[in-house]
């Protein structure tokens, strides 16, 4: 059950969008598709809607598949990032449009209307037009429009990409609650790392049209597969061979076998969080996240010489993620986790 | 744009005086010259048996070329816009022909084809009169009007972009609920504004219709053939009471069009 993707691959031109894409999404799961723009993930999401057809692989929504249906036949829910609303339409129209199409009953679209109305916080604007309607209260009432006909699986494409930043935490937010009471299988793209570890439960990271690594935050926290991964769903410095996220290194004044010299070059106080800018001996620019204590602890001044030492790092012997298998299994980095590696 | 108030008063001015000069002037001028000796003469020569032909042949024209074309003018469009091929240049560019070739073009060039030894000649010969009847002007009336849907609905198309119409295929609509429910409602004043086009082309339609339709009196005139025709029979008022028919049809068109949208903004 839920969706699975099979072999996926999509060309457009000389662009290849999707390049052997396979991916599982357990039933009642929220799954999020993460990677940077041009890695393939709405491709791949629209794929599953239908919107895309793609030049081979199969998918399966609930067991059925469901490759060669169109999208009106496949039972998604799909939020466009930009709300696709129907402009001519009022919010009730709007959210009534699939169950017209349904030839449903006045009586029972009305109240079926205004229960999701209620649901996303718009009963009260039902007679008002898209335009009258904020950018989130737009993305509310397509969501609205998407849930109305009960749909297998819920899709969305970037949902809160055109919004600003307080609107979008709070969406997020009511979309993992709204998630948590229906359980309708949900896959949503998003180039926002925070925002997909965030919200779902399981995370696919994909780049250049490949999956680079599938599995919950933690485990992709903890065991990137590659330094792709790894650096895309946090911060990380390098050292030599070596990836060390900021907060694995530590700064101390007296020198060992396993440290490396660095001159302090910019100190930045983010409230409780400090940032300490260095520049090792041969010229790579590091950062260390620091505590408040830590750093009255140290005295630590601008233009000082201090030493860091790597708590925790990883290698993944110098290859670059394109070169690393189209999909890894979760639970299985490539790389290898190496606790405090002698000094390079 | 500028803010002085000087350089903005001379240009409206500018832009009026022009608009007088070139629009307003000759039309207040038909306007009086038609009401010159009383509402009398005019009345007599547009409701004349061929005065009165001539309105209806008009509107007859007007009620099979402009549905027609502004069928045709939107599955046009939405072939251009939402099916990309490397034929959509050629298809632009021969739907612009009729505003690119002269009208008087056109009524030969039909004349060649339905003529006698024409390509299609045959249609004739089989008892379906072209020339100099009713079914060669509405040919010429269609080629010549034939643009203005695709030419005012494309752009809209292409503006709403296919966001909805995915949206309403995800919801469960087919091609043609997408069409009418989706489609269509968001291109209507471009396809509006096409349709008061292809009218007021079709009712002013003169060069490619008199040479097709011989322009016999009572038979195969249209409006302006008929105002031609009493102009080149010294019947002058005659003449400027159709015209002032022809261009109250016009404004008919239009404002009915600006009432409908003005209701609707409303």
């Amino acid at each position: 059950m839920g969706i699975s993707v099979e072999g996926a691959n999509k060309r457009f031109g000389d662009f290849q969008a999707l390049d052997d894409v396979s991916i599982d999404v357990p039933d009642g799961s929220l799954t999020a598709l993460l990677g940077p723009s041009g890695s393939g993930k709405s491709t791949l999401l629209r794929a599953i809607a239908g919107l895309e057809e793609l030049d081979a692989g199969e998918v399966t929504i609930n067991g059925e598949d469901a490759t060669s249906k169109p999208p009106q036949r496949r039972g998604v829910g799909f939020v466009f990032q930009h709300y696709a609303a129907f402009k001519h339409m009022t919010v009730y129209d709007n959210v009534a449009f699939g169950l017209k199409i349904r030839k449903w009953k006045k009586p029972e679209t009305s109240t079926r209307v205004h229960e999701l109305l209620q649901l996303v916080q718009l009963d009260g604007l039902a007679g008002r037009f898209p335009s009258q309607l904020s950018g989130g209260q737009r993305q509310r009432m397509a969501l609205a429009r998407a849930l109305a006909v009960e749909p297998q699986v819920l899709l969305l494409d970037e949902p809160f990409g055109a919004l600003d930043a307080k609107v979008r935490k709070d969406l997020r937010t009511w979309l993992r609650h709204l998630h948590d009471e229906m359980h309708v299988t949900t896959i949503f793209v998003t180039h926002d790392q925070e925002e997909a570890m965030d919200v779902a439960d399981q995370l696919v990271v994909m780049n250049e049209g490949r999956v680079e690594q599938t599995g919950s935050a933690d485990e992709l926290y903890e065991h990137p597969a590659n330094e792709f991964v790894m650096s895309f769903v946090g911060e990380v410095n390098r050292l030599g061979d070596d990836f060390v996220r900021p907060h694995d290194m530590e700064i101390v004044l007296d020198a060992d076998d396993r440290t490396q010299e660095g001159l302090v070059q910019r100190i930045v106080t983010l409230g409780f969080e400090v940032r300490v800018e260095l520049v090792l001996s041969d010229g790579t620019e590091v950062w260390a996240q620091l505590t408040r204590a830590e750093l009255q602890r140290l005295e630590l001044r601008e233009g000082q010489i201090a030493y860091l030492r790597p708590i925790q790092a990883k290698s993944f012997n110098g290859s670059s993620p394109s070169s690393q298998g189209a999909s890894t299994p979760p639970g299985s980095p490539d790389g290898g986790d190496a606790e405090v590696p002698a000094a390079v | 744009m500028s803010a002085n108030p000087a350089s903005r008063w001379g240009l409206r001015f500018l832009g009026l005086g022009y608009l007088t000069l070139l629009l307003l002037i000759p039309l207040v001028m038909i306007f009086y010259k038609t009401f010159e000796d009383g509402i009398g003469p005019p009345l007599d020569a547009v409701t004349s048996p061929d005065g009165l032909h001539a309105l209806k042949l008009s509107l007859i024209m007007v009620a099979i070329a402009v549905p027609l074309n502004t069928i045709f003018g939107i599955g046009c469009a939405l072939l251009l816009v939402r099916h990309k091929s490397r034929l959509n240049p050629v298809i632009d560019a021969v739907i612009n022909l009729p505003f690119a070739v002269s009208p008087v073009v056109i009524g030969l060039s039909l004349f060649l084809l339905y003529g006698v030894g024409g390509w299609f000649a045959f249609v004739s010969e089989e008892g379906l009169k072209i020339l100099f009847a009713v079914p060669g002007m509405v040919l010429a009336s269609i080629f010549v009007s034939l643009p203005f849907v695709v030419r005012e609905t494309v752009p809209v198309l292409q503006e709403i972009g296919t966001d909805q119409e995915q949206a309403a295929s995800t919801l469960g609509a087919n091609g043609w609920q997408t069409f009418w429910k989706v489609t269509l409602p968001s291109i209507r004043w471009g396809v509006a504004y096409g349709v008061v086009l292809t009218t007021a082309r079709v009712l002013g339609e003169f060069g490619a219709v008199t040479i097709v339709s011989g322009s016999i009196s009572g038979q195969t005139q249209t409006l302006p053939l008929f105002v031609e025709k009493q102009y080149q029979n010294f019947n002058q008022t005659g003449a400027y009471g159709a015209s002032l028919v022809l261009a109250l049809l016009a404004l008919v068109t239009l404002f009915g069009m600006n009432l409908l949208k003005r209701k609707e903004d409303a």
